[in-house]
């Protein structure tokens, strides 16, 4: 992957197949450290899968949800000097952690996590999304938006309408201190 | 800045939108965000599709989604426009420029972009 949002992009996807009903996307950096989280709420892996996750070549169409996914945000971490975690319970839900040393030559940049989110949102509107990014250092900032939060304004108007998701795009551009 | 006081705004303009456009849709575009599809460029194509179809006032009749791994990883991304039930059109190795010309030629001109189809590759 080219940059860290797609990684997070296709990860979130997995907590979409494992129908969770609520996904957590939190980011929190610093001039050093990059921490990813990404938490659900979905049918969770069992003790057997989940030591499998990282492993690419034990997928099976039967599992689906484990594939080249897990593998490149691993790899995308330790080739930092970083690592992930994986916490799992069947029936509970699943969170990844993932951590990334910014400055190591390895690192990729987060890129446009902006579409992530909105894509993420165009293809699970009925999921309630929590994303979060909080920054501290130099660019000090934090930026949040709750699919619930907006939910609530809208009533029935479904969160993919065309209008709803360019309104997250100027909404979390001007959160990041961009020109909407 | 945007508020999400603003999104009051959007419901009260969508109210007799919606009503409307119940069972119009008869195109859609599908877009594979797969593993494969995202490490390929699909973010940008979904987004290129989303966008250009509410530009181009089509939104009452283009549905555009994702779905998942389509099966042919190394043609990524691939873009599938269904239709009516009967007629599909595969577009493969889709970028954000060639999503464009198939918005305008394809979607609201009729005629399918026969260089960037499976087909034709």
């Amino acid at each position: 992957m080219k940059e860290l949002s797609l990684n997070i992009l296709d990860i979130a996807e997995n907590s979409v197949r494992a129908m969770a009903e609520n996904i957590t996307v939190a980011l929190e950096e610093d001039d050093d450290i990059l921490m990813l989280s990404v938490r659900d709420d979905g049918c969770g892996m069992s003790k057997e899968l989940l030591e499998k996750a990282t492993d690419p070549f034990t997928t099976s169409r039967t599992n689906r949800r484990v594939g080249f996914g897990i593998p490149f945000l691993k790899y995308a971490a330790e080739r930092t000097g970083g690592y992930i975690v994986i916490g799992s319970s069947p029936g509970i839900g699943t969170e990844i952690k993932a951590l990334f040393y910014k400055k190591h030559i390895d690192y990729a940049p987060l890129g446009d996590v902006i579409s992530t989110v909105v894509t993420l949102i165009h293809g699970s509107p009925n999921i309630d999304i929590v994303f979060s990014h909080s920054i501290k250092g130099e660019n000090k900032r934090r930026v949040y938006l709750s699919t619930k939060d907006m939910r609530s304004v809208l009533g029935s108007v479904r969160l993919d309408e065309p209008e709803v998701l360019s309104w997250v795009r100027e909404y979390l551009l001007g959160q990041y201190g961009g020109e909407a | 800045m945007k508020s999400l006081a603003e999104l009051a705004a959007i419901k009260e303009r969508m109210k007799d939108k919606i009503s409307l456009r119940k069972g119009e849709d008869n195109v859609r575009v599908v877009v594979g965000m797969a593993t494969c599809g995202i490490s390929a460029g699909a973010r940008a194509v979904l987004n290129a599709f989303v966008e250009g179809v509410a530009e181009n006032g089509l939104s009452d009749s283009v549905t555009v989604t994702q779905t998942g791994c389509i099966g042919m990883c190394a043609c990524e991304p691939i873009v599938e426009i269904f239709e009516g039930n009967e007629v599909k059109t595969t577009y493969v190795k889709v970028d954000a420029e060639k999503a464009k010309k198939i918005i305008s030629e394809h979607l609201k001109g009729g005629n399918v972009v026969k260089e960037y189809t499976a087909e034709n590759k």
